[in-house]
């Protein structure tokens, strides 16, 4: 079977019913995901599906065949994304397992909401658990990151017009 | 107080010209002037020729933030600049003494020693400097790793310095000079968690994230009732599924004990290895076994509850503590307010399930454990699997959280028998449901609270009887109450009964054991006894303390009530207590308590719709002593314990059948985002030593927010669940 994972194409032998979570995990060496319910119920195996924050431990690996796939490890591996610069910045993890869960459910947010309101985090993050209690943090995360993104588009922009204005 | 004979510090060169100074701790012989060869160190500086700095982390990992912590101590008083420093973790090894994440007690006991380790570096590169110029040590300075010498503008990095040190006598741990803390440039600052980058880009860091060549997964049923034994199972049927390598029984060697030993030992059951966890878990979930039930399938919450009525409508079996004469002193009283409290067992659910990565090899076991004591686990390997403690290795990886959950090492036993069987690196990973299953439970508890008050509202007498799980006066694990606990030694007329009944469940410690519940009872009833009083509920604490302040004539408890006092004064002053205004349905509610050498004040601010209770806001005021180390990571276990007070509040686990009726999460819930409070801490910097904050800050959360729903709608909190007083969050 051929996956696309962080834009890369991959081929796994997992029987078709695997879940996701243990093809990452086991199989491909990606150990960003966690195991920690099995069920869905607590987000920590959390990875983007086609822009969609998925629960890979209820996710049969067959169906997600020819999808795009965005794993923790997809973020940037100097820690660079603004995702991975407000948690810093913000300290968020205690124990820090939820946390690679979280940060996924916080890009599909932004994906689709590039300027949550607290309403709008909370709606979207309160299924992901943190047995810690991390979440006034996350929140605070999920904001500094919007605002990193918002900085770099325009810092983009203005590079943009700088370049159109030259010529 | 903490620098003593039993430590020591010793010095050496680095190849290439770096120095390793060491710090070691007890046990030592006593009155020996140096460790052994054989002890290693519990801490250590290296400083390469480079500049380079590690510094080695002696406590386990489970998110309270003492892999940073530590080090950040002795990267103060040494003088480097963070950015410099590189945290290496310690195996487990009693070379290095004693390694224990529990009882909030790895700041007290190295917040002392591990800056004059940091100290005694920090002299050693001056004196170096000071040789090298021919200048006096007090001429020179240090800053961001260099020895300076301003009058002449000279400088030289540690780097530059350390060989010269390592050839130097070692200091006097005990005399050198440690900083004023107002010289601190890392104590006392944010600073992020060691592990944050490998965390945000998903390298291996946690338990289960460990690899190892040719490694196989297990998992391990157990029978549904604690010790039961495997009597036989489909093993062939198994064996010929896809991927299993071996399947194979485990005879059970629990002792048998009246009350469960918190080592009990190596649980029977089926261990499954396959090539993957998930072929070795979908060959469980066709597991057949036959199982025998030792004792204890009888046992039920309804059954337990039933005995628990009668028991606590009985004089208790045993007086813990008896001070004056209660009775009188209740039949004199103007009033006298009577309670029953009730608490459930709840499970740990750290999110990271229970594992362990074990491979047996050439006569010596390697383990990688997220244990917050793995020494017992190790000593048990060696007494009952037949392999000498010198061949046992055990690496100590981060846990995906603890509570004291991973002071219990079933999971490392287990992991270390199933390897021993497989010939392969295993790593045995139990599902949520085991998880929850197998659990050392916090236990419930019932109690029945007398106390009188005089025509001024002043408390005369307090009686608490405790009904719980044990046999005689013997509690089950963290069951009990300590003969101090509040409002112990603050009246004359004082008793504390216990009535036990026999449990064949396992319990044990629960993030603040004890103090989790018990806040919940006496600081509920003593808003009851305000309220009784006619009083506003801080101004009534107020006058309970300070009487008690006056009253105790022992020191030791004097400062512990005199602390709660500060710690309730300044919450009240933060919240703006005597000013607060309530809206439509609101409530305030005030809790103070002191555990684990820290003292915590909270007042909650909630908000009731019918049955629905959102927090608004919660207010904590911390004692813990002079110095926050990292402000960051301490308020982080403030924020965690309030909103671990929201997540006890919904929590039951409940037994039919002799095991948990709960199976995961959905059962077993856990506050989320929508449901977390504001939270507004403020620290009472006492002249007082600097003691941790795993625990502390837990155990008022509940009572605060209890009182605050009593306050909103008359409706008072005496049993937990929530959902069983008639409330539920929002």
């Amino acid at each position: 079977m051929d996956l696309q994972i962080n834009d890369k194409s991959m081929t796994v032998k997992a029987s078709p019913d695997t879940p996701l979570l243990w093809v990452l995990r086991e199989e491909l060496g990606l150990v960003g995901a966690k195991f920690g319910c099995g069920m869905g119920l607590c987000g920590a195996c959390t990875v983007v599906v086609d822009g969609h924050a998925t629960r890979t431990c209820v996710t049969p690996v067959s169906a997600v065949a020819g999808k795009s796939i965005t794993t923790i490890e997809g973020l940037s591996a100097d820690g660079g994304h603004a995702l991975q610069r407000a948690w810093n910045e913000m300290d968020v993890p205690q124990c820090g397992y939820c946390q690679s869960g979280q940060i996924m459910t916080a890009k599909a947010l932004l994906a689709q909401t590039p300027s949550p309101t607290d309403a709008e985090i909370d709606a979207a993050m309160s299924n992901n658990l943190c047995r810690c209690g991390t979440y006034l943090r996350i929140r605070k995360a999920v904001k500094r990151a919007a605002e990193l993104n918002a900085m770099s588009h325009a810092m983009l922009e203005l590079r943009e017009e700088e370049t159109s204005h030259a010529s | 107080m903490l620098l003593n004979r039993r430590n020591f510090l010793t010095l050496s060169a680095l190849a290439g010209g770096g120095m390793a100074l060491k710090f070691y701790i007890g046990p030592f012989e006593l009155n020996a002037q140096r460790p052994s060869p054989h002890f290693l160190p519990s801490s250590f500086i290296e400083i390469a020729a480079s500049g380079a700095v590690t510094i080695m982390a002696p406590a386990p990992e489970i998110g309270q933030g003492v892999r940073t912590m530590l080090p950040m101590v002795i990267a103060d008083e040494l003088d480097v600049l963070w950015s410099q420093v590189t945290v290496q973790q310690a195996d487990l090894n009693d070379k290095y003494g004693f390694q224990v994440a529990g009882g909030s007690m790895s700041t007290p006991n190295l917040y002392e020693p591990l800056r004059h380790v940091g100290a005694a570096g920090r002299a050693l590169l001056v004196q170096a400097a000071a040789n090298k110029w021919g200048v006096p040590t007090a001429e020179c300075s240090t800053a961001a790793g260099k020895v300076l010498h301003k009058s002449s503008g000279r400088e030289l990095g540690y780097g530059e310095l350390a060989a010269d040190a390592a050839k130097l006598p070692v200091p006097d741990m005990e005399k050198v000079p440690v900083k004023d803390p107002k010289e601190f440039t890392i104590i006392g600052k944010m600073q992020p968690g060691v592990d944050n980058h490998k965390i945000f880009t998903g390298q291996p860091v946690f338990g289960l994230d460990v690899r190892l060549p040719g490694m196989l997964y297990a998992v391990y049923e157990k029978a549904p009732v604690f010790a039961g034994k495997a009597k036989s199972a489909n093993l062939d049927a198994i064996r010929s599924m896809p991927g299993v390598k071996k399947a194979f029984l485990v005879a059970s060697k629990v002792k048998e004990s009246g009350i469960i030993d918190f080592y009990a030992g190596l649980e029977g059951g089926v261990a499954i290895v396959a090539e993957s966890w998930w072929q070795a878990e979908k060959a469980r979930r066709e597991l057949k076994v036959e199982w025998e039930t030792v004792r204890g399938g009888e046992q039920s919450s309804e059954a337990f509850a039933a005995q628990a009525a009668k028991l606590i409508a009985q004089p208790p079996q045993s007086y813990p503590r008896r001070n004056g004469d209660v009775a009188a002193a209740l039949k004199s009283s103007a009033k006298v307010v009577e309670a029953e409290y009730e608490y459930p067992f709840i499970a740990h659910v750290t999110l990271e399930p229970q594992g362990t990565t074990a491979w047996y090899h050439d006569g010596e076991m390697e383990i990688w454990t997220t244990s917050q004591l793995p020494g017992p686990g190790r000593d048990y390997i060696a007494e009952n699997f037949g392999i000498d403690k010198s061949k046992i290795t055990v690496h100590m990886i981060r846990a995906g959280g603890g509570f004291g959950r991973r002071l219990v090492n079933d999971p490392m036993v287990e992991a270390a028998w199933i390897a021993r069987e497989a010939g392969a690196p295993v790593q045995l990973i139990w599902t949520r449901e085991q998880d929850i299953h197998h659990d050392s439970y916090r236990p419930g508890a019932w109690h029945k609270l007398q106390a009188g008050l005089d025509a001024e509202g002043k408390v005369t007498a307090w009686s608490q009887h405790l009904v719980t799980y044990g046999e005689g006066e013997k509690t089950a694990n963290s069951a009990g109450m300590g003969k101090d606990e509040f409002p112990a030694g603050a009246l004359q007329n004082y008793e504390q009964g216990l009535s036990t009944m026999p449990l064949w469940i396992r319990t044990g410690p629960l993030r603040a054991p004890g103090s989790n519940a018990l806040a919940f009872v006496s600081e509920s009833f003593m808003d009851e006894l305000a309220a009784a009083a006619g009083r506003d509920p801080h101004a009534f604490r107020h006058d309970f303390l300070a009487a008690a302040v006056k009253q105790t004539g022992d020191a030791g408890r004097r400062e512990f009530f005199a602390r709660m006092l500060g710690v309730l004064d300044q919450v009240a002053e933060e919240s703006g207590w005597n000013t607060r205004r309530k809206n439509a349905g609101e409530g305030f509610g005030l809790a103070v308590y002191a555990c684990h050498l820290g003292y915590v004040a909270q007042v909650a601010r909630v908000k009731v719709e019918g049955a629905q209770v959102r927090v608004l806001d919660v207010w904590a005021c911390v004692d813990v002593g002079r110095q926050i180390i990292n402000p960051s990571g301490a308020e982080a276990q403030v924020e965690g314990s309030i909103i671990e007070g929201l997540s006890h509040m919904e929590q039951e686990i409940t037994f039919e059948n002799g095991h948990s009726v709960q199976t995961n999460y959905h059962q077993h819930p856990l506050a989320r985002m929508r449901q977390v409070p504001a939270i507004h801490i403020s620290w009472r910097k006492t002249d007082y030593r600097t003691t941790g904050l795993g625990e502390p800050a837990m155990p008022p959360s509940i009572p605060a927010i209890a009182n605050a729903i009593f306050d909103a709608t008359g409706k008072r909190i005496r049993t937990l669940p929530l959902k069983k007083s008639g409330f539920s969050w929002a």
